[in-house]
């Protein structure tokens, strides 16, 4: 099956050099953004409303809704959050490594559309060759006059600055990247006030768009809303990329429409299942998301809608697959190590919370557990969100804590059974089983 | 090791881009790690002197962070993910082999090697997956791992490329690379022109604000 590209189209037919500006300009590059320069903010702002692009960074949110809720005080900033940092989610990566000219055109849209003179990237710190990539892509377009003072010819001026992020998850947090980009502690910010459209970078008004996003925006330009939103049956518009990994014959990333169902893109797509093992369950939306098993979710479509009534998300696009070797205790326990490690420690229920909740998974799996166990793990994620349900409530100043949530829940929910056979086999686990961090958090 | 002029330049030049001088504070802390291979003091003191702010706060910020460093991790940094995509396919045991191999267990540095686990790198189509001097290596193998490790010990490479560390000790990436590149890593820090941290291309700073 054959399905229409967008922002993946270029490197596929051109893997040799798609990432050059020679390529960009003799595939229709920067004919969006010369075009756009020319519009007023409220032309391009109606536009991408009218196309129904949601943003792709995992809230899904309208980026023409988002743009217009940009307050009128200038200076205003747009900063583009390219520090993809959720386990199983490495499509950004792909897009600033092969296409970066294409995220320096959607910028050059994007900062017209919202009248601002001063862009950034942050590109986390463990991705120094899409950083590479993308600084090379800024410098030639600097270079054409695409970028800097009065680009196109016109009297319209735009800096854009690459910044590299230094290894924090927590950057992903729009608000806690502003901080970072300030020089500060990636810390998140409080909302409100700190909403980025009214108190963003410098507590100026700042729009924060995903790479993904961004990346699109060139072509709903080019081809007009209408052909963007004709491109799905669903309130979802255009295409949207799939990073699949784990236990599957073909991990990579996937331009897909919308609304297959899961069956088709785990065994279609993505090949199916190693060594012909069985499917035993999957993450469908990055690490926060809420495990699906085939049972209950193999035919279900592939929908922000359907993955919402099913009581999780398609977040990031992240689908990491387990087969029927997998002990899913030590993959609750890696996913909610993650979040242990990566909590920023303002908040005590996350803090304490994901700490606590991982080194009782550890005791666990290391025959060390108790009866009590399970009960325990249930207490201690109450705490960080209260009542246990989807979406999840918050008593933090961000997701992230009630993020470790999901995983410990999806394990008790379906796979109750492989917590007790752990703890019945440890020796004595009516008696006082002792944490032990096998990777030095304590 | 105090900077040299021709450095404080490039850090003005950083610190000229950004709309507030504070905003440099990370850049510069990586022009600080290529000075000395690691955060030291005087590291911090020098990019708190060049942005207006307390050698404190310097440090609040260095902290935060997992990939500055405030100890030496030897000339090569090995970052082995270990997060759920590479634990499904093995990481464990590709980190307790890079371990065996270079006899530095996770967390720490001899002269040479530093070994760390790392969470998630965005490798996850080619897990396992581990960084060397921020530079990625998809598809690893224990076996490959302890090559790796020997050729690094052996070897002693001045540079680091992330295309030859793929072609040697790599194999299934998360998608075609499809270019190859000469920029190369010389510490433990990401390899990026524009901070002046990697080994080629240093000149490449595009035009400053309002140029």
């Amino acid at each position: 099956m054959v399905y229409p590209l967008v922002v993946t189209k270029r490197m596929m037919e051109h893997p040799a050099d798609s990432h050059t500006m020679k390529r960009y300009e003799a595939t229709g590059g920067y004919v969006a953004a010369r075009q756009s320069v020319g519009q007023t903010r409220e032309e391009l702002v109606e536009l991408v409303k009218a196309s129904g692009l949601l943003g792709r960074g995992g809230a899904a949110f309208s980026a023409g809704l988002k743009w217009s809720f940009l307050a009128p005080a200038r200076p205003a900033y747009l900063v583009v959050n390219g520090d993809e940092s959720e386990p199983g989610t490495f499509k950004d990566r792909q897009l600033m490594e092969r296409d970066p000219h294409q995220i320096v055109e959607g910028m050059i849209i994007a900062a017209k559309a919202n009248e601002v003179h001063d862009s950034f990237v942050y590109i986390r710190g463990e991705y120094p060759k899409p950083a590479r990539r993308l600084q090379q892509a800024v410098a030639d377009a600097y270079a054409k006059g695409y970028l800097g003072k009065g680009i196109f010819g016109t009297d319209y001026d735009l800096e854009l600055t690459v910044h590299l992020g230094a290894g924090a998850y927590i950057c992903g947090e729009e608000t806690a990247l502003l901080n970072s980009l300030e020089g500060r502690r990636g810390e998140p910010r409080i909302k409100p006030p700190y909403f980025p459209a009214a108190k963003g970078l410098y507590m100026k008004p700042t729009i924060v768009n995903n790479i993904e996003t961004i990346s699109n925006l060139p072509h709903i330009i080019n081809q007009g809303s209408e052909w963007f939103a004709g491109l799905s049956d669903s309130a979802d518009t255009g295409t949207f990329m799939m990073s699949i990994s784990g236990h599957v014959n073909k991990p990579g990333n996937y331009e897909l429409p919308h609304g297959l169902t899961w069956r088709e893109v785990i065994y279609d797509v993505a090949g199916g299942i190693r060594n012909g093992n069985e499917l035993k369950a999957w993450v469908p939306g990055g690490a926060s998301a809420p495990w699906f098993v085939p049972e209950l979710h193999l035919d279900r479509p592939v929908t922000k809608e359907a993955c919402a009534a099913d009581g999780s998300m398609l977040g990031s696009g992240a689908i990491i697959v387990m087969d029927h070797t997998t002990d899913m205790v030590g993959a609750a326990e890696r996913l909610v190590a993650f979040f242990a490690e990566e909590s920023c420690g303002q908040c005590t229920p996350c803090r304490e919370g994901t700490t606590w909740l991982d080194m009782i998974l550890q005791r666990v799996l290391n025959g060390a557990g108790r009866d009590a166990d399970i009960d325990l793990l249930l207490d201690v994620a109450d705490n960080i969100s209260v009542g246990l349900g989807w979406p999840p409530k918050q008593t933090t100043i961000c997701p992230l804590g009630p993020s470790a949530v999901s995983p410990v829940m999806s394990l008790v929910r379906h796979f109750r059974d492989e917590v007790e056979a752990h703890i019945a086999s440890a020796p004595h686990s009516g008696g006082q089983g002792v944490a032990v961090s096998i990777r030095g958090i304590a | 090791m105090s900077w040299s002029a021709e450095t404080i330049k490039r850090a003005h030049d950083i610190v000229a881009r950004y709309p507030e001088p504070r905003s440099a504070v990370m850049p510069l802390l990586y022009l600080a790690m290529r000075q000395d291979g690691y955060l030291t003091a005087d590291g911090m003191k020098q990019v708190a002197d060049l942005v207006g702010i307390t050698p404190a706060q310097v440090q609040s910020v260095a902290t935060f962070y997992v990939m500055f460093k405030t100890e030496p991790k030897g000339k090569y940094l090995i970052s082995m993910c270990t997060s759920i995509s590479c634990y499904l396919m093995g990481a464990d045991d590709v980190l307790h082999a890079i371990e065996e191999a270079s006899g530095v267990p996770a967390g720490e540095a001899d002269d040479e090697i530093g070994v760390e686990h790392a969470e998630c790198i965005g490798a996850c189509g080619g897990a396992p997956a581990c960084l060397v001097n921020y530079e990625l290596i998809e598809g690893l193998t224990v076996e490959k791992a302890k090559e790796l490790v020997r050729w690094l010990r052996d070897g002693k490479p001045e540079t680091i490329n992330g295309d030859e560390l793929q072609t040697l000790f790599g194999s299934v990436t998360s998608f075609d690379w499809a270019i190859k590149e000469d920029n190369a890593a010389i510490g433990p820090y990401p390899a990026f022109p524009v901070f002046g941290t990697a080994a080629q291309n240093t000149d490449a700073l595009e035009p400053g604000r309002g140029a």
